[in-house]
């Protein structure tokens, strides 16, 4: 059990920093989608692992259960970072329809230096 | 339990969709809305920093007991960051407002009160999970704000932007399970109270959860090697946003006053040397970046940028000490820094609208030469940290803290050498945009401005788009010249913050000890 959520955290997290290193817009997205897979099954494992297990304290002198703040804190993670992923897919989009390249770093116009701010802010 | 601490909370955070739902299509109501909301707010933060003299005030949320609910913490420093955030948000809107620049696209003003919550829930917050949420509203609010009115250059640096601060995102909620794993709780008081009981034999989680939050905070802060998006970002960012972001690295500098002196305090065992060790160097480093940026940028808010990431630098060395003199010196540094920022890139924007580009090269001269040559004078010189304005008693501040023989040399040379650069930097720009630009001749015809300014290149600034400029540098010279009284506040700011025993009992009651 601890292997199993030990491995597939380190996994997402190593297959995320190679995605988040690539050069494509798209490729970074997919990156930091699952960095945040991998940070949201991390959360769960801070409270440590526990199987068939309630989240609540039983009144019946049974004394085992689940931690349940991990699972409240991951909730909170799953809604931020869908969201962020959602942003960051507008933006993305945005910078793609503006330049018709989904490279991260847009190559700068050629009359980069003659740009002014008043074409920026167009 | 004093329910006006969460109410710059909740005031903003009601104010935005209400302003992005309702007033969407109505700008003027919009702008009355915004501007009403943040006099509002800045009523409360004069309120709330006038309540804060005393010990810390807890507000409990849902009146949840402490290690268990969620906290907001009223002590002075936070007061005092709530108080210029607050100053600095109604210039900057005032600025937005005046010049158009909140038409230019869509919700400037919803995001901007979004914003506004998530800086300052992020001041108050007395629960670190709690500091991660306002840190995501901020970012969120300001992805937005970044990318306000679009443009291709604009877009790539957001993406930048939102892909960074992402990536420092899942970093924060990796060190937060860390911390949660290794001592199981979330709350900042009762963290505290927790890391002094870890041996030191078993810390090496805590003390990578410390170094984790620490990177985070760096990156927020611009720190190097964490530096890279900041000149990008804040110069292709709208000149108010630039300015509104003035107070955004300061909120990662914060982060890393309160968590690493309260949490991580130099005085425990478990995490002794992890902030101390790192931060001083990475500050040097930053320094030296932004001098040589300065004077290297052949743009005006590259140049502005780039001393943004050296007064970072100055401020991070001061906080590197983590003694109550230094940290005095840093808080000060921090306000004024804020302001000299802020004056600086809104007083670029009137520039930069009334001139074909903002690279530093020869132009004819822009309308009202001379009163923006001495605004911008003005803005630099406190930038640069010469006499009469504050940089100069916040660098002097800062240096006369750091005397400790080991660290002396290279402090002192770095801040030094660091403001003689930045003052040459300011200088070749000042004298290229205001006074070599006097000789060329009005020549429109060999200059055509490539599109047309929704502005109007030759239209002369009004007052109330001179106001919030003027208002930035009155701040500065106020600084000044109630220095003492400010320092007087500060240290007593500084001794509550290391009075870790003060801020644990307030949150968690007298018998928190046990």
């Amino acid at each position: 059990m601890e292997f199993i959520v030990a491995s597939s955290v380190g996994t997402l997290t190593a297959a995320g920093i190679y995605l988040i290193l690539r050069l494509r817009a798209f490729s970074t997205i997919l990156g930091l989608a699952l960095l945040s897979y991998a940070v949201n099954v991390f959360l769960f494992a801070s409270g440590r692992l526990a199987i068939d297990l309630p989240p609540i304290l039983s009144p019946y002198g049974d004394a085992s259960y689940t931690d349940p703040l991990p699972q409240a804190l991951v909730l909170t993670a799953i809604v931020i970072s869908f969201g962020m992923t959602a942003v960051l897919v507008m933006v993305a989009l945005g910078a793609y329809l503006e330049s018709d390249d989904d490279r991260i770093d847009l190559p700068q116009a050629p009359d980069e230096d003659d740009k002014t701010d008043g074409e920026a802010a167009q | 339990m004093n329910h006006w601490i969460i109410a710059p909370v909740i005031l903003p955070a009601l104010l935005a969709p209400i302003i992005g739902f309702v007033m969407r299509h109505d700008i003027p109501l919009a702008r009355t809305a915004s501007i009403a909301g943040t006099v509002v707010l800045l009523g409360m933060a004069i309120g709330l920093f006038a309540a804060a003299g005393g010990d810390p005030q807890v507000y409990y949320l849902g009146d949840w007991p402490a290690p268990f609910g969620i906290v907001l913490v009223l002590d002075r420093l936070s007061a005092l960051m709530v108080l210029v955030t607050t100053v600095l948000a109604l210039l900057v809107l005032i600025h937005a407002v005046a010049t158009g620049w909140d038409t230019r696209g869509r919700h400037f003003h919803a995001l901007f009160q979004f914003q506004l919550m998530g800086i300052v829930g992020a001041f108050l917050t007395g629960d670190i999970f709690n500091l991660f949420v306002f840190f995501e509203i901020l970012l969120i609010a300001s992805y937005g704000l970044m990318v306000h009115s679009g443009g291709r250059e604009r877009m790539r640096a957001g993406l930048h932007y939102v892909v960074i601060n992402l990536a420092g995102s899942t970093l924060f909620l990796f060190a937060l399970g860390v911390l949660y794993s290794s001592t199981g709780t979330l709350n900042i008081a009762d963290l505290a109270q927790r890391l002094r009981e870890v041996p030191v034999e078993e810390a090496a989680l805590t003390r990578v959860a410390a170094m984790l939050l620490m990177i985070v905070f760096a990156l927020k802060a611009a720190l190097f090697p964490a530096q890279f998006w900041l000149p990008e970002t804040y110069a292709n960012a709208p000149g108010p946003v630039a300015a509104l972001f003035a107070i955004m690295t300061k909120v990662g500098a914060y982060a890393i006053i309160r968590i690493h002196t309260l949490i991580f305090g130099p005085d425990i065992d478990a995490t002794a040397g992890v902030a101390e060790t790192w931060l001083f160097p990475a500050a040097l480093v930053t320094i030296a970046i932004g001098a040589i940026g300065v004077l290297g940028a052949r743009h005006l808010s590259r140049l502005i940028a780039f001393s943004v990431l050296g007064s970072m630098g100055t401020l991070m060395i001061a906080i590197s000490d983590f003694s109550p003199l230094a940290t005095t010196a840093a808080l000060y540094y921090l306000v004024h820094s804020t302001f000299a920022a802020a004056s600086l890139f809104l007083v670029a924007d009137l520039v930069v609208a009334r001139r074909t580009g903002d690279q530093l090269v020869l132009r004819p001269a822009v309308v009202q030469n001379g009163l923006f040559a001495t605004l911008f004078f003005a803005a630099a010189i406190g930038m640069a940290g010469m006499p009469p304005l504050s940089g100069f008693v916040g660098k002097l501040m800062v240096l006369d803290a750091l005397r400790e023989p080991e660290t002396i040399v290279w402090a002192w040379s770095a801040v030094l050498i660091a403001s003689l650069l930045t003052i040459v930097g300011f200088a070749r720009a000042g004298s290229t945009l205001f006074w070599k630009s006097t000789t060329v001749l009005q020549d429109v015809a060999g200059h055509p401005d490539p599109l047309p300014d929704p502005i109007g290149v030759g239209r002369p600034a009004g007052a109330a788009e001179l106001a919030p400029v003027i208002a930035a540098i009155a701040l500065l010279v106020l600084l000044t010249a109630f220095a003492g009284q400010l320092v007087g506040y500060l240290d007593g700011t500084t001794a509550q913050l290391f009075d870790r025993d003060g801020y644990i009992i307030a949150v968690l009651g007298p018998d928190g000890e046990t």
